[in-house]
């Protein structure tokens, strides 16, 4: 297998805080290949944005990564100078927030802003700059680009504001974009417009897309690997299709629940009975042991690892270990 | 725009009228304006007369229009104490007094946002922790004590710096006679303006230190930083900028205050402004001096504040909304 363009291994990030250390992202790992879109999904909490922060180096102190590797291309990024890190973000990693109308400065020009991040990653003129500006926003959707771009934010709307976001993120020209819910903050009827504009460009130029989302539907239509998490930790992880008609992880099952005909227009997570542990009360054994239908006496006991099961996908749950007790 | 400058104008009448008022109530309350002007030895029947004269008999909006309007072509009368035209006194007083504040305000504004921005970057620092607490202690010591102590460390002390007046002065134009041109005069600057500026400088200094705070938690800067600017555009160009526009509003109105709150300092330092002359003009109840003063206070807050509104309409583009409206 060719070596991916990403690689998150055993993940651990952490916060400090008064009452203890919390784990926010444990021992997480899969990896995104070039030209990749890979789905992360899961509850609000589980640790989507996080993950998408430590990859890009931007956990606020007191919080740090406390464990694994992130490989870009075969080279560790986590622990490089501040400096080389700086070159690595919008350069080669862009990201995309959730919402656009906080992601821009309103002091600045949307010129100024793409300028600026232009130049200061690519050795480009000035004039050079702002040519490739306005392409850019032309290619987002931006009518009327070469006027718009001397405008303030707040001068567009926010799906035309998430459009810029998305043109400042690849700007730098990346290979990996991480979109952490693009849509969640915008109107509905612009939604499907903005994941479709993003996975375009992503596709034409080749860059890998993370994408966070709550929508199902929009991972089934979107993604090639879809990436669940809970708790802080992954529960599967596979191929779009195979995940979706087949989920393994009961939690996945559940979630799945949410979508009743793909084709349908999706709605949020359903709800599974229950909720999504704290940090600080996560049970012992599988952090899905008391919302589990299936759980049995090793759950409680003993933290499940993601175990391969083929076709790149893996599954963190009991009942598919083979050598253990079985259900 | 224009539309904001007429209205921010229109307040700003408002505003110097009922100062106005408020001065032209001191002539009729404080004192009585015929005894000052009289002798002991002028009978009931001529101070009658020259109180019918002097107007003071008339209905009370004549008499306060006309206060109004001499007001507004810069007489104020003649100062009972000193028998000169106020506007002479006041004129040949307030460039020491301007050159004091501004000193003071540029001194407060460049050491406040200075420490105010290292304080908000490096807020776990020992350095931080000590200009903060340092910055206590001078919010909560009274004003005419900071002064007492620097005269007492560098005057008398260390002898580096003259304790009052100030120094050398030399004439520019017509009625500006500047210190800021010789030694001694700049020498002597220095005790007053740190002691009138110290208490304005931490009060910008935690504003701005608060105010970057807030900015630099914000997505824009979250998002600048994913997009690998470099720390010190992020911070100088998107964070500073951010932190700037309340700022401004804020620093500006202190500037109003370093005048007013002159008066302390220019008494501790013998130093031959307008907040000294007022401090000898309530010793003597000299009324139109007061007044005067008043209403140039009010007049330079007034003019502070329309300023700072043009430069917040000027820094910040959201206020601008003549040249595009929100489309889509
Ligand atoms: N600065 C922080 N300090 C402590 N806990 C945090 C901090 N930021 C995030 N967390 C915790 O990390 C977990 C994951 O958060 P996040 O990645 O934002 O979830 P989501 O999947 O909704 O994006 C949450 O439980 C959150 O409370
Ligand atoms: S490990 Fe046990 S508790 Fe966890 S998901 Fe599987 S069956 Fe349920
Ligand atoms: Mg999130």
């Amino acid at each position: 297998m060719a070596e991916p363009l990403l690689s998150v291994r055993d993940l651990v990030v952490e916060f400090p805080t008064r009452k203890g250390v919390l784990r926010a992202i444990d021992k997480v790992s899969f990896d995104i290949a070039e030209g990749e879109v890979l789905g992360m999904v899961g509850e609000s909490g589980a640790g989507k944005s996080i993950t998408g922060t430590a990859i890009i180096g931007l956990i606020e102190p007191p919080g740090r990564i406390a464990g694994g590797e992130i490989w870009l291309k075969g080279k560790r990024i986590d622990n490089i100078a501040p400096e080389a890190m700086r070159r690595v973000r919008g350069r080669r990693i862009g990201m995309v927030f959730q919402d656009p109308l906080t992601s821009l400065n309103p002091l600045y020009t949307v010129a100024q802003q793409l300028i600026e991040t232009i130049r200061s990653h690519l050795d480009v003129s000035e004039k050079e700059a702002r040519a490739r500006a306005v392409a850019l926003l032309d290619r987002v959707g931006i009518p009327a680009a070469a006027r718009r771009i001397d405008d303030y934010p707040h001068h567009f709307s926010g799906g035309m504001r998430q459009r810029v976001v998305i043109a400042l993120a690849l700007c730098a020209e990346p290979e990996l974009v991480i979109a952490d819910e693009p849509t969640t903050a915008l109107d509905v009827s612009v939604q499907a417009q903005i994941i479709d504009v993003l996975k375009e460009i992503c596709a034409e130029r080749g860059a890998a897309v993370m994408l966070i989302t709550h929508d199902m539907g929009v991972i089934a239509e979107t993604a090639d690997r879809v990436a669940v998490l809970y708790a802080g930790r992954l529960a599967e992880i596979g191929p779009v299709r195979d995940v979706i008609q087949k989920a393994e992880h009961p939690y996945t099952q559940g979630l799945m629940g949410s979508i009743p005909t793909l084709a349908q227009e999706s709605d949020r997570l359903v709800q599974i009975p229950g909720s999504m542990p704290r940090l600080n009360a996560i049970p012992e054994g599988c952090a899905f042991n008391p919302r589990c239908e299936h759980a049995f006496e090793r759950c409680f006991r003993e933290r499940p690892d993601p175990l391969d099961r083929g076709t790149g996908r893996r599954v963190a749950c009991w009942l598919y270990d083979r050598v253990g007790a079985g259900a | 725009m224009l539309a904001f400058i007429i209205r921010r104008l229109f307040q700003s009448v408002i505003v110097m009228l009922a100062v106005a008022l408020v001065s032209f109530s001191l002539f009729r309350f404080v004192g009585d304006p015929i005894a000052s002007m009289v002798g002991q030895e002028t009978t009931l029947a001529e101070r009658a007369a020259l109180r019918d004269a002097l107007g003071l008999n008339d209905p009370f909006l004549v008499q306060f229009w006309s206060f109004v309007a001499r007001a507004a072509q810069g007489d104020f009368g003649i100062s009972y104490r000193l028998q000169q035209p106020v506007m002479e006194l006041i004129l040949s007083r307030l460039p020491a007094t301007l050159e004091l504040a501004m000193i003071s305000g540029i001194f407060a504004f460049l050491f406040g946002v200075g420490f105010g921005v290292y304080t908000a970057l490096k807020r776990r620092g020992w350095l931080s922790n000590a200009i903060m607490t340092v910055s206590l202690i001078g919010v909560s010591l009274p004003t005419f004590l900071i002064g007492v102590l620097l005269i007492w460390v560098f005057a008398v002390e260390l002898q580096m710096l003259p304790s009052f007046g100030r120094g050398d002065v030399v004439p520019v134009g017509d009625w500006w006679r500047t210190g800021l041109l010789t030694q001694s005069g700049r020498m002597s600057l220095i005790l007053p303006a740190i002691t009138l500026g110290l208490y304005q400088m931490t009060l910008i200094m935690r504003l701005v230190r608060a105010e970057m705070l807030e900015v630099l938690r914000t997505d824009y800067i979250k998002f600048a930083r994913a997009r690998g600017l470099t720390n010190r555009a992020v911070n100088f160009g998107h964070a500073l900028k951010n932190t700037m526009v309340p700022v401004i509003t804020i620093t500006g109105l202190q500037l109003g205050s370093i005048i007013a709150f002159s008066i302390i300092t220019e008494t501790v330092f013998q130093w031959p402004g307008v907040g000294a002359l007022f401090i000898r003009s309530v010793q003597f109840v000299d009324v139109p001096v007061m007044a005067a003063y008043l209403m140039l206070i009010a007049l330079i807050f007034v003019v502070i504040n329309l300023i700072v509104d043009l430069l917040y309409y000027a820094v910040d583009p959201r206020l601008r909304v003549s040249r595009s409206h929100a489309r889509h």
